[in-house]
Formats: structure tokens, sequence, C-alpha cells
């Protein structure tokens, strides 16, 4: 199959076409088999500077990004936002400029506003691939969210998938809602009404606060860790109360069909929004999307800078 | 410069005598007059509106010209040019500035850089509370001895009911209007933009439309216990238009403007984080801005003012959640109007010119906003029809925070003409 890819940048899934879907999951499913046969492809990457600019903290993201810069043997810099002259008053125009006056190929950006892959893009002619912004967008975890279960269910078409959580200050639940509805899966979200508003509905999704009802017909749960971070003192009673009504636990797994996967981002919160035991489960693929992870950015590294230099978008394995 | 101007062969629009008609105007020493002397004509200074509009110049009950204040952003000078380029000859200041005009001192120095460097009428605004903290009344006398025409909350609405209902019975002593911003600053800590399926979209806090209309409430109550003239700001979103629709039909006296940003674009058109359209009350629905133009049309709303508030380049240009809130208006405000009011939706220009000028001038009782024979020759000439795109570097505002930059309008200011004295809307002021 030709491979489809006309993107620069990776900001938001709203950009991609299904087809460049696929063909980020074809160019992961050959990098996973040659990483499994313990080869390294022969990146147009070899020597070329990637920039990991992580302004906001992050540790799985930034990690799984280096790795997979380094597969594809490109020189990684990782500024992060403590070291970075962002806390000396420089804006992000200058400091993505000094980026690429210094020659940098490409950069990753995680960013705590809404929207600052958008504005960099606008300012910097260097492919940028957003690791998460604000409440925005995180559009290579849901890549990879999505190659995972098409892995584990066999297509997207037509499944149930239902992501429990915070959904108001998730940019992983928007992205995966973007791309799943994109991908032709049937998507409910659930959880806290205050964090679950209604108003999701306006983009296609079924909103729902019963639970059993959320989990008894879903192919697969995607689980949100609660963002203390973000939360103020309204939007739910106590981390408790939570754990007591939207918490996934044994009893509640059985109302799952027996097929059903189990999904996290990570950091997972154990015993808050997961019973330990069920995150080590055999319906876990907690893991398995940790390593599909890699391929996936892999994947996208690859395809954006293969796009905007003009090369092959077919990787040499 | 000849004591005298005759304009000739325009179309004069001038809603408070019911003039709509063409009609040479006639000005002398600074006023228009009924007719000039065959020896006044010869010397009077000629000014064709062949197939323009000639109306009272209009008059903006909300802008800020950023003084005393960062000089980077506006200056009197930068302000009042803009202001004249948008066919504004008289305009209010709010008191938000840098020190804030809360006190005599700073209100008296505001008006001495008037007085030097402004080339349209500007009347200052006093500060509705000290520091405008909403915590303790400002000195509305001395702010008035000073030349405050109306107090205002603007940008920091008052929060506490006890303070606004003292602070309006106490302004209602000394006949000022009371310039509010209707907002519960409770609900909208760190929000970004208008709360709905765009904010959910892009990820930006959301800032409920109840924030307004619950201000929008409590100022109208308040409004009929003290008797106070209350002039409501920048009112945004349709359940306002219904709360102001029926509070007008109990007979209670309060006035309410809109700003032409809220006329014309939506919240959809924050997609793509353009920081430009960041505003204070935000962009609201598709039916919020309905409800506006329905509100206007009824007399719900009362008239448009501009909403002007200037930002450098490098504050607006970064990420969203970063930049200011406000946009830079008074340049395009008559174009957006005249855009969505005549040619979009049909409304007359005589009908537009009292939204922008004869309506402004009244509530806030400035002598502006007619042609009535006697008053200060304040003119705008302007053709509806004119296509033009405003470009930042043609724009005379200090700042180029427009959101309609590089965006085809329908209507453009001709001229200009303050106390008989025609501005240069060319030239680029000294800042």
């Amino acid at each position: 199959m030709a491979l489809t890819w006309k993107q620069k940048d990776l900001i938001e899934i709203g950009a991609l076409s299904c087809d460049e879907i696929n063909t980020i999951f074809t160019v992961a499913k050959q990098f996973k088999e040659s990483a499994q046969q313990g080869t390294l492809p022969k990146s147009p990457l070899a020597g070329r500077t990637l920039v990991n600019l992580f302004l906001e903290p992050s540790t799985r993201t930034r990690l799984a990004f280096e790795v997979a810069a380094k597969k594809l043997q490109a020189e990684v810099i990782t500024i992060s936002g403590a070291s970075s002259s962002l806390t000396k008053g420089e804006s992000l125009r200058d400091t993505a400029q000094n980026m690429a006056a210094l020659q940098a190929d490409m950069i990753i950006m995680r960013h705590s506003a809404s929207g600052a892959p958008n504005y960099l893009s606008q300012v910097v002619n260097l492919p940028i691939i957003n690791g998460g912004d604000g409440a925005h967008a995180h559009p290579t975890q849901a890549l990879l969210d999505a190659f995972t279960l098409k892995e584990q269910l066999g297509q997207i078409q037509g499944k149930k998938i239902t992501i429990l959580g915070d959904i108001l200050y998730s940019r992983v639940a928007r992205s995966n809602m973007e791309c799943l509805l994109k991908l032709g899966a049937e998507v409910t979200i659930a959880g806290p009404s205050t964090l679950v508003p209604q108003g999701f509905a306006a983009l296609g999704v079924r909103v729902c606060y019963d639970l059993r009802a959320a989990l008894q017909d879903a192919d697969a749960v995607m689980l949100l860790r609660i963002q203390h971070e973000r939360q103020a003192a309204t939007h739910f009673p106590s981390i408790g109360e939570y754990t007591s009504m939207f918490g996934l636990n044994q009893e509640r797994a059985q109302w799952l069909k027996p097929d059903a996967i189990i999904m996290h981002p990570g950091p997972i919160n154990r015993g808050v929004e997961i019973d330990s035991e069920l995150a080590d489960s055999d319906r876990s693929v907690i893991l398995q999307q940790v390593t599909n992870g890699i391929m996936v950015r892999m994947a996208c590294i690859h395809l954006c800078y293969a796009y905007h230099n003009g090369l092959p978008l077919q990787p040499e394995l | 410069m000849s004591a005298y101007l005759w304009i000739q062969n325009g179309h004069l629009l001038d809603p408070a005598n019911q003039i709509d008609e063409i009609q040479d105007l006639y000005v002398a020493e600074g006023h228009i007059v009924p007719q000039l002397s065959e020896a006044q004509k010869n010397s009077a200074k000629k000014l064709n509106a062949q197939g323009l509009m000639v109306a009272p110049g209009l008059v903006d009950l909300n802008a800020r010209l950023g003084y005393p204040g960062p000089s980077h952003r506006e200056t009197i000078a930068t302000g009042t040019q803009a202001a004249a380029a948008g066919g504004f000859t008289s305009l209010l200041c709010m008191p938000d500035t840098t020190p804030l005009c809360d006190n005599a001192g700073t209100l008296q120095q505001l008006v001495d850089k008037v007085i030097r460097d402004a080339c349209i009428r500007v009347y200052p605004t006093g500060c509705l509370t000290k520091g405008l903290a909403g915590a303790a009344l400002a000195p509305s006398g001395q702010l008035q001895a000073a030349g405050a025409v109306a107090l205002s909350d603007s940008g920091a609405p008052t929060q506490n009911n006890e303070i606004m209902r003292r602070a309006l019975e106490y302004a209602h002593m000394f006949d000022m209007p009371v310039l509010a911003q209707s907002q519960d600053s409770s609900m909208t800590d760190q929000a970004m933009m208008h709360e709905g399926e765009w904010s959910l979209r892009l990820g930006l806090k959301g800032w409920p439309k109840v924030a307004e209309s619950i201000m929008v409430a409590r100022n109208v109550i308040l409004a009929e216990l003290t008797q106070a003239q209350v002039h409501l700001q920048n009112i945004s979103s349709a359940d306002s238009v219904d709360i102001l629709r029926r509070a007008k039909a109990r007979g209670i006296q309060v006035s309410a403007e809109l700003s032409p940003q809220h006329l014309a674009l939506t919240d959809a058109a924050l997609s793509t984080y353009n920081t430009n359209l960041k505003l204070q009350p935000p962009l609201g629905n598709e039916k919020d801005r309905r409800a506006l133009i329905e509100g206007l049309k009824d007399g719900t709303l009362d008239c448009i003012a501009s909403g002007h508030s200037p930002f450098s380049s490098h504050e607006k240009d970064c990420e969203f959640a970063a930049a200011p809130f406000g946009v830079g208006s008074l340049e395009t405000c008559l174009s957006v109007a005249l855009e969505i009011l005549h040619h979009q939706e049909g409304c007359s220009l005589s009908q537009i010119i009292n939204w922008l000028s004869s309506t402004p001038a009244k509530i806030c009782q400035l002598p502006a906003g007619s042609l009535t024979v006697g008053m200060p020759a304040d003119i705008c000439v302007f053709d509806p029809n004119e296509k033009w795109v405003p470009q930042a570097d043609q724009l005379q505002s200090k700042s180029k925070n427009s959101p309609w930059i590089g965006t085809t309008l329908r209507g453009r200011v001709k001229a200009c003409i303050v106390g008989g004295k025609q501005i240069d809307l060319t030239s680029t002021p000294a800042s």
C-alpha cells in the first residue's frame, strides 16, 4: 500500500486524514517488526539534531520520544522547563528561533498552554511534533492508543471504547476522542459530571454518568488519571469519593465483557482510578501501550522529517 | 485657515433631526450654521462630498488610550489619531490606566495631556472604586471636579453587591453615569474563551455566559433600587439581552452597549488560537451574536462602543494563555458595523449613526451626536460602500492588535472634522 503523508507538523489529530493515520500505523508496524528482529532502520535522521523542548514536567512521554529519536539515530537534546531561558523571561518565539539558529532539525514540544505548538509552527519553519499542550491535544498518545487497540481488537471501526475519568482537563481524552471517532469507533466518556460536561456530546461522543452502563458493552476501557494539579477544589469532593464512585476495581471489572481490555496512558495512581491487581492483570495492556509508544513516535518523527525534507516516506529497514 | 467650511453635495445623515437627504452643510467658527453669506462662501474651505455620507462625528463610550501607562501601546496622540481615522470625534477613555484614574491628581494629568496631544475630544472617566479593588468608593466628587464625565469599573468589575449599591447611590448624587462591566469574576478565574463546544475542542478554559448575565441582573436590580444612571458595557450574551429586554419592559432606566467584534465574530473564529480575538468578555456563539443583533434592532441594546484596547505586537505574539485580553478597534468600528448591520442585516445608515453617535452622546450628555445648528462642527464623512483591507502598517493606532488586518471591509471614513477643523487622516502622529 502506498504511504500517504502530507504533514510537516503533528499538532492535532484533526489535521490528519484516515489514510495518514493508517500510514503511521503501517510505518510503526514496520519499525516494531524490525525491532523484534533486533535491527535498526537506516534512518535519514542519523546525525540530525532533534530538540525535546519539554516546558512542563513529563517523564514517560519525554523518555519515549528520546528513545524513539535515538532508535532513528538522531542526536537528542532535551530542554526542560526549569533549565530553559523561558524561566528568565525569554518568549517562546525567541526560544524557538534560537533553536532554529542553532540548526535544530526538528522540535518536539510539551507546553502547559493549549495551542502553544500551533503558535510555534507559525514562528519557525521546522517540523513540530506536539508532545502535549495544556488541555488541548496529545496526538502521539492517541495514535499509540489506537495502534494498540488495532493490535488487540483487530480493527477499530465499529468497536465500542469507553474513556473514564477526568475528561475536561485531559488532552489525552480529547485527542483519543478525535482519533477514535475518525477511525469509526463508538466512543463513550464517563466520570463525574463536573469533569465530563454534557457539552462534549457535540463532538460526537456519548456522555454517561452510570459507570455500569459505560462499561458493560465496551470492547476497551481507557482510564485517565485524576489530575490533582489541574483541579480546583470545586470539581470533585475528594480522591476517596472519586475512587468509591468511579474507580475501576475487581467487582466493577466483572461488568466488562470477558475479552474487554483495560488501557491507561500513565502515570497510574494505583488504588485511585484503578485497582492495583487489575493494572497488572491479563486484561491490562498498559505496558504494551508504552512499547508501542516508541514505535508510533518513531513513525511520526520519521514521516514529518521525511515530508519536510522531500525524502521517501518509506523507511529503509 | 478659513473660519468657514462648506461641505457640498453630501448626503446628510442626522438622525437627531430626522435628516436623511442630500444637502450642503455649513460651518462657521467651529460650529454648525444654517447658511453662509456669499462672501463667506467665497472664502470657505470647500469639501466635495458627492456620493458620500455626512454624519455627526462618532462618539465612543468605551476606549483605552493607554495614558497614563506604558507608551509602547498607545499615546494620546496615536490613540486620538486612530479614533479620527475611524470617524470618532468624541470618546470616553476608561479609567483602568497605570496609575489608575481613581484620584483627582492622575485625572488632572490626563486632562493636561489631552489638551496638549489629542486631535479629537477626549472625556476622561474615573474609577468607580478606589484602586478598582471593589472595596471602597473612589472620590467621585473630586473626580468629577477634575473632569471625569462618568465613573466605571471597566477592567475590574465590582463584585461586592453592597459596594456596588453604595457606589451607584453616591454617583447618582453627582448625576454621573456609571459604566458597569458585568462579570462575576468567581466564575471566570483563568477562563479564556466562551464556554461551549469550541472551548472543549481547543482545551481552553471556558468562560460561562452566566458569569455575565448574573451580574447584568444584579446591575439592573441595583439600577432600579438606586435610580442611578447605569450603562452596561460590552454586553455579549443572549441571556443578558433577554434580562435587559425584560428590565426595559418594566420601565427600569438602564442603557447598554455592545462591541463591533461581538456583532461580527463568534467563538469558532478562535480555532487557530488567534490572540487578537482574545476578548473580555469573550466572543459568544452564533446564538449570542444573533441575539445581540436583534437586541440592537429592537432597542434593548442602545449603542455600539469600540472597546478599543491597544496591546503591542510583542504582548500579543505568544501562546494564547499568555496573551492579554483586548483588541484595537477604533479604526474599524464603523466599517464592521456597516458590514454587519447595513450590508448584511439591511439596517439604515441613519440607524447606524444613531447607534454610533447620537445615542452614546445622549447617554453621557455630551455636546455631540447631531448636526443641529449651533452645535460644535464635529463631522464624520464616509463612503458606506468603499472596500478596503486594513493593513498593520497603515493603522494609526500604535498597537496593531486588530482582528481585521487582511480582511476586506465595506465602508470607509473619508474625512473627520472636529470643531470645524479637518483632521489629516494620513499623517502619523509623533509618539
